[in-house]
């Protein structure tokens, strides 16, 4: 129950776009159509999927303070080393992802490609990996829930808005707002929308 | 001369990395809620994207292409880490730090470090990369103070914590503090910056 909670909660009140604006610029770039946002999106739920867990594990067992206690070092904090493993897991597994379906899946490599070396820059996934090293989940189950909520959350904003900004195309907008400018305000507006889930408490 | 002047002013005006190129939204809007945050924020992002692109610059020869991206996220890592330590150190920082959590670690993922070491310190000479990275930094942290101005202002009627409009009686306005708004203003400035300038608008 505490699990299902957590979900809901890192997908809707919690979202990476709506509350912490992570990921924001891959967002605004390949949000032009849902085909393409779609690709990046389920890419995304599958590298923060796969990569917190591990960095859930480095964390807890080599960097926070006193996490060595197993290695016979219980005063050992390494826990300034956290950005740069942290990234390096997520950088290394997305070049690994990037090879693994270049060789096998070439249709959707070709169809992705340009993307999945993306996903090494996107705020989302470090910024998950960042937020579960804050919050000191108790578990790996919870880590796994946490970053399967919040990737999914993800997917949705960006499907969400590739739709609405394929409409916009027929839409009048004033010069200076077209393109980017009116792409900030709708995801503005959609923020707006999104805070209504802040009220549900599970 | 002229073009080491273009290098500086080009990313300030006419290739905001904000504005114009849509680099490093994601760390820039949720700092913007106060002055301060967002001044410590802006100097941060200079050092990171000056100093890392200096090294790439350096390194650009040496790296290959295969792995560049790794390398590349190593060198901002390891500048965002000096920055981190640097800002936990001092009293008057310390606070702002915690303020800004998980952003300023962040700026590793910060598209304008990275984009910037793609696209110029990897082809150019050193010095150039650096005033390019720096002033990259200067463009972003420029509208980042201009968002803040506005969300202070509205939001809590103060600036830099000294009481402006609440003075006066104004009551904040919690709307403004929240995330959709920054969105809503950057959407203004960017409406703001393509007016006065018509080259930059999307056909």
């Amino acid at each position: 129950m505490e699990n299902l909670s957590l979900f809901i909660k890192s997908m809707f009140v919690d979202n990476m776009i709506f509350a912490y604006f992570l990921g924001m610029c891959s967002y605004l770039a390949v949000s032009k159509n849902v085909k393409t946002a779609n690709g990046l999106g389920l890419a995304v739920i599958f590298v923060i999927a796969c990569t917190l867990p591990i960095n859930y594990l480095l964390n807890t067992y080599v960097l926070k303070p006193g996490a060595l206690a197993w290695a016979g070092l219980p005063d050992v904090n390494l826990g300034f080393l956290s950005y740069i493993i942290f990234i390096a897991v997520i950088a290394a597994f997305t070049q690994l992802v990037e090879m693994i379906v270049e060789k096998y899946l070439p249709a959707l490599y070709s169809s992705l490609g340009i993307y999945l070396p993306l996903i090494a820059v996107n705020c989302a996934i470090l910024g998950a990996s960042l937020f579960m090293q804050q919050r000191d989940f108790v578990s790996l189950g919870q880590a796994e829930v946490y970053a399967l909520g919040s990737g999914i959350g993800w997917y949705i904003a960006i499907v969400a808005l590739a739709a609405i900004r394929e409409k916009l195309a027929y839409s009048n907008i004033p010069a200076g707002l077209k393109g980017t400018g009116i792409a900030f305000i709708t995801v503005g507006l959609m923020g707006i929308a999104f805070m209504m889930f802040m009220g549900i408490s599970l | 001369m002229s073009k080491l002047k273009e290098t500086i002013l080009n990313p300030i005006l006419k290739g905001n990395p904000i504005t114009v190129l849509v680099l490093g939204i994601c760390s820039s809007l949720a700092v913007t809620v106060e002055l301060k945050g967002a001044l410590v924020m802006s100097l941060s992002v200079i050092v990171v994207t000056g100093i890392s692109s200096l090294i790439c610059s350096l390194l650009r020869n040496t790296i290959p292409n295969r792995v560049r991206i790794i390398v590349q996220l190593v060198v901002v890592a390891m500048m965002v880490i000096l920055v981190d330590q640097v800002l936990k150190a001092f009293e008057a920082t310390y606070a702002i730090d915690k303020q800004l959590s998980v952003y300023i670690g962040l700026i590793i993922t910060n598209c304008i470090v990275m984009g910037r070491i793609e696209a110029f310190a990897l082809g150019n000479k050193p010095i150039p990369s650096l005033l390019d990275g720096l002033a990259n930094g200067v463009g972003y942290g420029l509208i980042l103070l201009i968002v803040a101005f506005f969300r202070e202002l509205l939001g809590s009627g103060t600036l830099f914590g000294i009481p402006v409009l609440t003075q006066f009686g104004y009551t904040g306005n919690g709307l403004v503090i929240l995330p959709p708004m920054a969105l809503i203003i950057l959407g203004c400035v960017i409406w703001v910056h393509r007016s006065i300038d018509k080259d930059l608008q999307e056909k």
